[in-house]
């Protein structure tokens, strides 16, 4: 367990990472390779921002592991360690289930090949165009097009097709068909390339992993160290105030939300006007509801699949998706291979959600609303496990008010910024120096490896501006 | 440091991003991209060991530099003969 508060930390460093989400974990862990001294601080009293876990009974409950793409093996072992990375395994089962069509894939480029062309009667050079195009798409020749455009392009009239598609990405980035075709392309190349992984031992074991090599390469690693203040000394960042201490150092990677850090944290007068008000219109990405299930101990689940995205409503929707009344859910299956040696089964499930739905209901009206919320999960999960009411012996439900609480996220966001925080994100340290954020925007830079990905890309930056 | 001694550190760099890969065959002449799986993370590993073992800065603007192996060592032996 790492320390808390900051008693103790030396008084200046290369580098002060705020916030241990996957991208300051990543970041810290590759700058003290590099040979810099990093103080990583954390608010909440356990690392991992939205990768995290909680205990209730005997049960543990996994907030956001299922799934992320291959590439996770690579980032892992090549940023972090090789027993790290030989504990990632491939998600097999996932399911639609949806007036539209039921399913069962593995989701990746050669079953969806199969599925495309045979089930939903697409010409193949139809498919193979969009999979060539779609893996072609990168961030420096974004064309504009927005991804119900791309989709409209290769799949006219076909909202089955869009469904297929889509579902799964809203689900981990919370994308719509407004946003930008590319922040849709890469992140599905990324799964397609070879389908769903997760990892074994659960969310407990991985943190507790990174943590160990974090120390192992000489990081302080604080909790509860709540930064009030970036200092800015009108020429350079020069450190933080966190917890009341002053604590200085060279750079300053914020893994906070992306407007918490320029407009709450730092120093007024480091932002230029037109900085300041391109930030302020940043928009914030959607949140989460999620109601956690934990069976009895003794009693199992059948198996129905690891990854089930379940939907009532006709067609996709994602004005839908994100209503409180919930018709979209997605269910993960927790096996007991997940935790060898423990004989434990849980349920997760999840939906997009607007802060602003869950925010000003009296106290009374928000305990019921959560009620009627997990009552009416137990109701669709009845289809999948008809003796799930007299199996379950835990359940709980999340809002977004919940993730804002553990994560002090703007509007509890789940998913960072939209596209155009981007660009304010990467910019950030020509417009102060000394200064860089990592963690989720635009989505691309979001979910567990883009949010690993962006902290090594970050570590770059910051190690090249400490200089040789 | 001779362009042979860069050749090797700049082998024993990819080496260790990319340890299941062999390095035995590389042609100089052919893009890095071509022969290995080597990613735009991987080259940014790359350009991070530079520094930490060589000192030697690679701005973003010459990334395209390390396309093969023989415009690497072209592009860093100013920057590390006198290593």
């Amino acid at each position: 367990m790492a320390v808390r508060g900051v008693k103790g930390v030396k008084d200046k460093y290369d580098c002060i990472v705020i916030g241990a989400g996957l991208g300051g974990l990543t970041c810290a862990n590759r700058l003290a390779r590099a040979g810099r001294s990093v103080l990583l601080l954390e608010q909440h009293s356990q690392l991992g921002g939205l990768a995290t876990w909680f205990r209730r009974k005997n049960h543990i409950f996994d907030v956001a592991l299922h799934g992320f793409p291959v590439g996770m093996i690579k980032t892992v072992r090549k940023y972090w360690s090789k027993d790290i990375s030989g504990r990632i395994v491939q998600l097999k089962g996932i399911r639609f289930d949806n007036p539209q069509f039921q399913l069962q894939t593995t989701y990746d480029k050669v079953d969806f090949i199969k599925l495309l062309t045979g089930r939903f009667k697409v010409d193949q050079q139809t498919v193979d165009n969009f999979f060539a195009h779609v893996r072609a798409m990168n961030f420096y020749d974004d064309d504009g097009r927005t991804v119900g455009e791309l989709f409209e392009e290769f799949f006219p009239g076909r909202d089955d097709i869009v469904r297929l598609l889509m579902e799964p990405i809203t689900y981990a980035n919370g994308s719509t068909l407004n946003d930008p075709a590319i922040s849709y392309g890469i992140v599905f190349s990324n799964f397609m390339s070879k389908g769903v992984f997760t990892f074994i031992g659960g969310t407990d074991l991985f943190i507790n992993m990174l943590e160990e090599e974090l120390v192992k390469n000489g990081v302080d690693v604080r909790t509860k160290a709540l930064v009030e203040r970036i200092i800015y000394d009108g020429d350079k960042i020069t450190g933080v105030v966190v917890n009341g201490e002053t604590i200085r150092a060279g750079s300053v990677v914020s893994n906070a939300n992306l407007k918490t850090t320029l407009l709450d944290l730092l120093d007024d007068g480091a932002l230029s006007g037109k900085f300041r008000s391109e930030t302020e219109a940043v928009r914030i990405n959607n949140s989460s509801s999620q109601v956690y299930i934990g069976i009895k101990e003794g009693e199992k689940i059948e198996p129905i699949g690891d990854l089930l995205f379940t939907s009532v409503a006709e067609k996709f929707d994602t004005a839908k998706m994100l209503s409180k009344d919930v018709t979209s859910r997605t269910f993960s299956v927790y096996y007991p291979e997940l935790r060898p040696g423990q004989d434990k089964y849980t349920i997760v499930s999840s939906s997009n959600s607007r802060y602003e739905d869950w925010a000003d209901l009296s106290e009374e009206q928000y305990q019921a609303d959560k009620k009627a919320l997990a009552e009416d999960t137990l109701d669709r999960l009845e289809k999948y496990v008809p003796n799930i009411r007299s199996i379950h012996d835990h359940l709980e439900v999340a809002t977004p008010r919940t993730f804002k609480r553990y994560t002090l996220h703007v509007d509890g966001s789940s998913f960072g910024t939209k596209f155009e925080g981007l660009p304010i994100s990467q910019d950030l340290h020509k417009e102060v120096a000394g200064l860089f954020h990592t963690g989720s925007v635009a989505i691309i830079m979001s979910g567990w490896l883009g949010a690993a990905n962006y902290g090594v890309i970050v570590a770059n930056e910051v190690d090249r501006y400490l200089g040789v | 440091m001779t362009k042979e001694d860069i050749s090797q550190a700049v082998i024993d760099i990819i080496q260790e991003i990319l340890p299941d890969e062999d390095m035995g065959g590389l042609d100089q002449e052919k893009p890095l991209r071509d022969q290995l799986e080597l990613d735009s993370m991987d080259f940014l590993d790359i350009v991070m060991e530079l520094r930490k073992r060589y000192s030697v800065e690679v701005p973003e603007k010459d990334y395209m530099e390390l396309n093969t192996l023989q415009s690497t060592v072209q592009y860093l032996q100013p920057k590390m003969e006198s290593l």
